[in-house]
């Protein structure tokens, strides 16, 4: 397929300057998820999802996750021109989330602020917005976050998988930063998979549909075409990082794309917590910044229903080491884990049980 | 909690913003104008650390309308870094999983659950310090 010129540049190059993860410590065991609706146990796709907390929601999570990347380096907050919260499970249906982020950490009144939608592919549109806000030069820093704790219809399949965590990427200049964005690139169809009406609480999903014509075709067509137009194949690449709707999807579609199965592993997380929807691509690379060398190069590729990719080249710079100050990794987040097997205590953790 | 109250308390809330007195160096959280040690009304804000230890808790048995999540958990008087005592809810530990001395830091949170009508309101509790596994970054 002809991919000339798709690629999106931007004036000044531009890096990842920090970046921080959130993942709560709640986990749900899906066998008890299951066993409410009477289904076989032993056919779960993952063992345990993430679950928030009962004072938990899109908003603190995003907070602590930015608050880590804050932590990791030493910027004026009034460098930090703009927040972008991407998110399908929003605290307020009307009023921005990215507000409430800006005021804890103490960036308001001069920044902007908005939150994004677009299914799991929220995180990583705020991520293209901040880059071409620090590549135009309108901004020396700007901050994109993805965190979902994602709602999903009790008795439905999405149940086992659907979590709550995400990450936060800080964006500067390249010449300073701890990874450089090579080029990114937006491949975005009408493709009704997955929708949600506003009188609705819980999503519909095509079953079939949104495999082969949805997640596959939006990931496979990003990301050969941002490999064609960067002249790279898989193996120029040493980490790839895709969105994680399940470990079956994501496992078939580094293979079609001929990533194998080491290229995948740090950043390949839905086993160990489940999908975190706008927060599973971002909170995959995050995993991958953890564990990177200098000179590494990362694909990342991630998917939202409705529907489309965005996928980007990263190459990892010597800066990155300094990052690593005692700020919490994602693997301590996932070693951070309380189980529970109650459905019904479940069912309160994700704010289903509602009073008057 | 009406509007205005919620904007005055947004900076102790969010950010354990204190004062602290230009003259006698002495932090008050919460903010005051004038300084309770020498009386100097010069005080300037400063953002207090979130890191300190457990003084003394107690476990709620009852708790009022809109915060119903409350109960069972751990509210704990805390000594932070600054030597500024605090009252706080403690978030992310079993009852029986805290101590005196315990090293606890600041975590943002909902306060109140009445979320489905009224304004959410956010502010700081305290969990104990998140454990960083030794050797995590030698996984790959
Ligand atoms: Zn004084």
């Amino acid at each position: 397929m002809p991919a000339q010129g798709t690629l999106m540049r931007t004036q000044h190059a531009v890096g990842i300057t920090s970046y921080g993860a959130y993942v709560p410590r709640w986990r749900v065991r899906t066998e008890a998820i299951a066993a409410c609706w009477g289904r076989e146990t032993s056919r779960v796709p993952i063992r345990a999802k993430s679950v928030p907390g009962p004072d938990e929601d899109t908003a603190t999570m995003s907070i602590e996750a930015a608050q880590n990347a804050l932590r990791r380096v030493d910027i004026p907050p009034g460098q930090i021109r703009a927040v972008w919260v991407g998110s399908e499970s929003k605290p307020y249906a009307v009023k921005p989330t990215s507000t409430i982020v800006a005021e804890v950490l103490g960036l308001t009144p001069f920044v902007s602020a908005a939150d994004m939608e677009f299914a799991c592919k929220a995180g990583s549109e705020a991520m293209q917005t901040a880059i071409a806000y620090v590549g135009s030069g309108m901004a020396p820093y700007a901050l994109a976050i993805g965190m979902d704790t994602a709602q999903s219809q009790p008795g439905d399949s999405l149940e086992y998988t659907a979590a709550a965590g995400g990450a936060a990427f800080l964006f500067g200049r390249a010449e300073q930063a701890a990874a450089e964005i090579e080029g990114s690139l937006s491949y975005v169809t009408d493709t009704p998979d997955f929708f949600r009406h506003a009188h609705q609480h819980y999503p519909q999903h095509g079953q079939r549909f949104t495999g082969d014509m949805a997640y596959f075709h939006h990931s496979l067509h990003a990301t050969r075409a941002l490999l064609d137009e960067l002249g790279r194949t898989p193996k120029d690449y040493r980490w790839a990082v895709f969105h994680q709707p399940n470990p079956k999807f994501v496992r078939r579609l580094a293979k079609e794309l001929g990533f194998g199965k080491e290229q995948i592993e740090p950043g390949f997380l839905v086993p160990l917590i489940g999908n975190t929807y706008a927060g599973s691509s971002l909170l995959g690379l995050a995993a991958v910044l953890d564990i990177a060398e200098p000179g590494d190069r990362i694909l990342f590729t991630s998917y939202g229903s409705g529907a489309g990719s965005d996928s980007m080249s990263i190459v990892v710079t010597p800066r990155l080491r300094a990052l690593r100050n005692g700020v919490p990794s994602v693997r301590d987040y996932i070693a951070r884990r309380r189980e529970i097997g109650d459905y019904g205590l479940y069912l309160r953790l994700m704010k289903k049980i509602h009073r008057e | 909690m009406n509007l205005p109250r919620y904007r005055r308390l947004q900076p102790a809330f969010y950010r354990l913003q204190a004062a602290r007195c230009t003259a006698c160096r002495q932090v008050h959280f919460p903010s005051r104008t004038r300084c309770l040690g020498c009386g100097s009304a010069s005080m300037e804000p400063v953002r207090l650390s979130g890191q300190g230890r457990v003084l003394s808790f107690a476990r709620m048995l009852h708790a009022a309308r809109g915060f119903q999540d409350s109960v069972g958990s751990l509210t704990a008087l805390i000594e932070l870094r600054e030597g500024v005592r605090l009252v706080a809810q403690l978030t992310d530990v079993e009852p029986d999983g805290i101590g005196i001395g315990q090293e606890v830091e600041m975590v943002l949170r909902r306060l109140r659950s009445d979320a489905e009508q009224g304004l959410i309101v956010y502010g700081y509790k305290f969990r104990p310090v998140l454990k960083r596994q030794a050797g995590a970054q030698a996984q790959s």
